[in-house]
C-alpha cells in the first residue's frame, strides 16, 4: 500500500514537472535568445486553453482543440512579438517587466469580454479517459500518463531541435553573441518572431493539456507562470536543460512536500493542526528549495556559459 | 459675482429640499469579478442589483468595484469608498480572508457591513458587531448541514478543505455534527488546481466517503481530476463546491454528488419561483447560492432604507434586524449575532434537459443557527 502512494505521488510529481517544463523551455527560451523577460507567457497558456476549449466546443473533438491551441497561441505570440515585444528588446528589464504586465491585463479582460467569467468547460478526450492498473495494485489516471509521455515527446523534440537543426544552431548562435550573428546576415528579426511563436507554442500546448484536467479560466496563467519562473531560476536562466531538470525537482518537490509534510507534523501535534502546518510550509517548500540552491549556485544549476 | 451668488442659492434651495424626501442611500459594494473567483463575485453583483432594479428605487446608489481576491485591494478600495465617496453600508465581499481585513475596520469607522457570503467564525461570536450583518449565513452552517447527513450512512469520512478562514470554519462545522471517524484532515492551498497529491491520499485512505469544501475554480479541478483517477468513493460537499456557477464546466463528472444549502433552485415558495424566473430572464443563465444571499442582502436593505435614515444608526439597524423580506429561501429571520436563522437541505445534482443543477433531497435542519451566538453579547 505505502509503495503503491508513493509511486503514485511520484507520478504526480512528475505529470506537474513536465507541465512546468512546457511553460519553462518558452520562458527560458525566449530570456536565453533575446534577453527578455516575458511576464505575459501565462496569458499564452490561457489563450492555448480558451482556443482548445471553443475549438473543442464547436467541433466536439479536443483534438481538433489540441491543434487549435497550438496555432492560437503561436499566432497569438507572434502577433504580440511583431506589435509589442519588438520595441522592447534593447530597453532595460524594468520596461520589459511593465509592458509585459500590461498585456497580461489586456489578455485577461479581453478575454474576459469575449468568454465571460465563468469557467468553460473542457473534457478529457474519450481515448484517454479512465484510470491503468499500476505494479503494487494501484490505478492511476491514463490522462495524466499521456501529459507525461507528451512532455517527455516534446523535450525530445525541443532537443533535436536544437541540436541537429538549422533553426537550432542559429539559436544557440542567438543566445551566444545576438550582434554578431546579425553581423554574418541571419535575419535576427524573424528568428526572434520564429523563437517567441515557438515559446507560445508550447505555453498554449501545456495550457489545452492542462485545461482539460483543471479549469479553463481567465487568470489561470499566473499562478503557473510564478513556478515556472521559479524553474527557470533554479535550472539557470536561458538553459533548456535546467527548465528541464529544474521543472522535474519542482514538480516532485511540491506534490512530495504536500502529501509529506503534514503526515511529518502528526507526530508533533494533533491532527486538525498538522493539516494546517503541514499544508502553509509545504506551500513554501519549493521556495526554500530555490533559496537554498541560489545559496549554493547562485546562477542556477545549468548556468549557460556564455552569460 | 452674480453667478456665484446663484450658485449658492441653487445648491442651499437643493440642501435644503433634499432633507425634505427620503436621504439617499450609497452602497459600496466590493467583490471579486476578475480572476478564478470572478464567477462568484459577477453572480452576488447581479443578485445584488435585481434587487435594486426591482425595486425601482431611485435613492439607492450602488458603486460597484472589482478587489481581484486579494485583501490587500479589498482594503485600498474601502479605504477609498468610505472616505472618498462616503458610501453609508459596504457588502459584496465573497471570501472571507477578505471580509476580515475590510468590515472589523469599516463598522469601526461606523459604516454598515451587510455581508452576502463570507461568515468567519471570528466575527460571529465575541467579536460581532452591531452595524455587522451577515444576509448568508455562518461560514460553519453548510458544513455542519452535511456533518449530520453524514451521519447517517458514512463511518469514515476524508475531510478537505483550503487553507484560510473559511477552510478552517468549514471542517469545525463539519466535525461538530459529524461522530463517525476522520480518515484524514487535509488543508489544500486557496486557488490550488491540481489535486493528485490528495487524490492519492485519498484512494490510499480506506475512507468510505469524502468531504471536500471547494469553492470556485478549485472544484472544477478537483472533481474533474477526482472522475478521471479510478477511485470511486463517493464525494458530498457544502453548496459551494456543487454551486451553479461551476456546474457547467464541471459536467456530467457531477452528477448525483449530495451537497447541503440555505437554498435550491426547486424550493417550493413563490418568492423563489419569481426570483428564479426574473434572474434568468435578465441574465440568461440560472442563479447560483451566492446570487440568491446578494439579492436578499439588498432587499435587507431596500426594506431598512424605506422605513429609516440610514444615517441614524440605531433606526436603521433596528430595521435591517427586522428582516422583512421574502426570501427566496423561504423562512429567514436573524439571530442575536445578526447572522441568520433558516432551514439547510441537502442536495442532489441533477440533469434537466442538457443543463446541470441541483434539486432538493431533504430539509435537513429546521430554523438553524449557529454556534457562536451564545457568545455574542450586544
Amino acid at each position: 500500500m505505502t509503495f503503491a502512494l508513493a509511486l503514485e505521488q511520484l507520478l504526480n510529481g512528475l505529470q506537474l514537472g513536465v507541465m512546468l517544463f512546457l511553460m519553462a523551455a518558452g520562458l527560458t527560451l525566449i530570456f536565453g535568445v533575446m534577453g527578455l523577460i516575458n511576464l505575459a507567457h501565462g496569458s499564452l497558456y490561457m489563450v492555448g486553453a480558451f482556443a482548445c476549449a471553443t475549438v473543442a466546443a464547436w467541433t466536439g473533438s479536443f483534438w481538433l482543440g489540441l491543434f487549435a491551441s497550438l496555432a492560437c497561441a503561436a499566432a497569438a505570440g507572434a502577433i504580440v512579438e511583431l506589435l509589442v515585444i519588438r520595441r522592447l528588446y534593447d530597453r532595460d528589464h524594468l520596461d520589459q517587466v511593465l509592458a509585459t504586465f500590461a498585456l497580461i491585463l489586456i489578455f485577461s479582460e479581453g478575454t474576459r469580454w469575449m468568454f465571460g467569467s465563468f469557467p468553460l468547460y473542457l473534457d478529457i478526450p474519450p481515448l484517454l479517459q479512465g484510470a491503468v492498473p499500476l505494479p503494487g495494485g494501484t490505478q492511476y489516471p491514463l490522462y495524466r500518463l499521456a501529459i507525461i509521455a507528451a512532455g517527455a515527446l516534446v523535450a525530445f523534440a525541443l532537443y533535436l531541435l536544437i541540436s541537429r537543426t538549422r533553426l537550432g544552431i542559429r539559436i544557440r548562435a542567438g543566445e551566444s553573441d545576438r550582434e554578431m550573428i546579425g553581423a554574418l546576415g541571419v535575419d535576427i528579426r524573424t528568428l526572434y518572431t520564429v523563437v517567441f511563436a515557438l515559446g507560445a507554442a508550447l505555453a498554449g500546448f501545456a495550457g489545452a493539456m492542462v485545461g482539460a484536467l483543471q479549469s479553463v479560466q481567465v487568470g489561470m496563467g499566473e499562478p503557473v507562470l510564478i513556478l515556472a519562473f521559479v524553474v527557470i531560476v533554479i535550472g539557470g536562466i536561458g538553459s533548456i536543460k535546467g527548465a528541464l531538470l529544474g521543472a522535474l525537482l519542482v514538480g516532485v518537490v511540491d506534490t512530495m512536500g504536500r502529501f509529506l509534510l503534514p503526515k511529518l507534523f502528526v507526530l508533533f501535534v494533533p491532527p486538525s493542526q498538522a493539516g494546517m502546518i503541514g499544508g502553509a510550509l509545504a506551500s513554501m517548500l519549493i521556495y526554500i528549495v530555490m533559496a537554498l540552491i541560489l545559496a549554493v549556485k547562485p546562477r542556477g544549476l545549468f548556468p549557460p556559459a556564455h552569460a | 459675482m452674480k453667478n456665484l451668488l446663484s450658485a449658492a442659492t441653487l445648491a442651499l434651495a437643493v440642501g435644503a429640499s433634499g432633507l425634505a424626501v427620503a436621504e439617499p442611500v450609497k452602497i459600496g459594494m466590493i467583490t471579486t469579478l476578475s480572476g478564478g473567483g470572478a464567477g462568484l463575485g459577477v453572480d452576488t453583483r447581479d443578485g445584488f442589483m435585481l434587487a435594486i432594479k426591482q425595486s425601482g428605487n431611485k435613492d439607492i446608489e450602488v458603486i460597484t468595484e472589482d478587489d481581484g481576491q486579494k485583501p490587500e485591494l479589498a482594503v485600498q478600495i474601502a479605504d477609498k469608498m468610505i472616505q472618498s465617496d462616503q458610501v453609508d453600508i459596504l457588502t459584496g465581499i465573497v471570501w472571507s480572508n477578505l471580509l476580515m481585513a475590510v468590515a472589523p475596520s469599516a463598522v469601526a469607522q461606523g459604516k454598515f457591513y451587510v455581508s452576502t457570503n463570507a461568515a468567519p467564525a471570528a466575527l460571529a461570536g465575541a467579536n460581532c458587531n452591531p452595524l455587522y450583518f451577515n444576509a448568508a449565513y455562518q461560514n460553519d452552517n453548510l458544513h455542519e448541514a452535511m456533518g449530520e447527513y453524514a451521519n447517517k450512512d458514512y463511518k469514515k469520512l476524508f475531510i478537505m478543505a483550503p487553507n484560510y478562514p473559511a477552510g478552517k470554519d468549514s471542517l469545525t462545522g463539519f466535525k461538530r455534527y459529524f461522530k463517525g471517524e476522520l480518515a484524514a484532515e487535509v488543508y489544500t492551498q486557496v486557488g490550488q488546481t491540481d489535486y493528485a497529491a490528495e487524490i492519492a491520499q485519498i484512494r490510499a485512505s480506506g475512507a468510505d466517503g469524502v468531504f471536500a469544501f471547494l469553492p470556485g475554480g478549485m472544484g472544477i479541478a478537483f472533481m474533474k481530476q477526482y472522475a478521471q483517477s479510478g477511485v470511486n468513493i463517493p464525494i458530498m460537499g457544502p453548496g459551494f463546491s456543487f454551486s451553479q456557477d461551476v456546474l457547467p464546466a464541471i459536467g456530467d463528472a457531477a452528477l448525483g454528488v449530495k451537497a447541503s444549502g440555505q437554498w435550491v433552485k426547486d424550493l417550493d415558495n413563490e418568492a423563489n419561483k419569481k426570483f428564479v424566473a426574473d434572474f434568468q430572464k435578465e441574465y440568461n443563465r440560472l442563479p447560483s447560492l451566492y446570487a440568491v444571499q446578494a439579492y436578499d442582502a439588498a432587499q435587507l436593505i431596500l426594506s431598512a432604507a424605506a422605513n429609516a435614515d440610514v444615517k441614524d444608526t440605531e433606526a436603521f439597524r433596528a430595521e435591517l434586524l427586522k428582516a422583512d423580506i421574502k426570501s427566496p429561501r423561504g423562512n429567514f429571520k436573524f439571530n442575536t449575532n445578526q447572522h441568520p436563522i433558516q432551514d439547510i437541505y441537502v442536495t442532489e445534482v441533477t440533469k434537466e434537459g442538457d443543463v446541470l443543477t441541483n434539486k432538493t433531497v431533504e430539509k435537513i435542519f429546521t430554523d438553524h443557527g449557529d454556534a457562536y451566538a451564545k457568545d455574542c453579547k450586544m
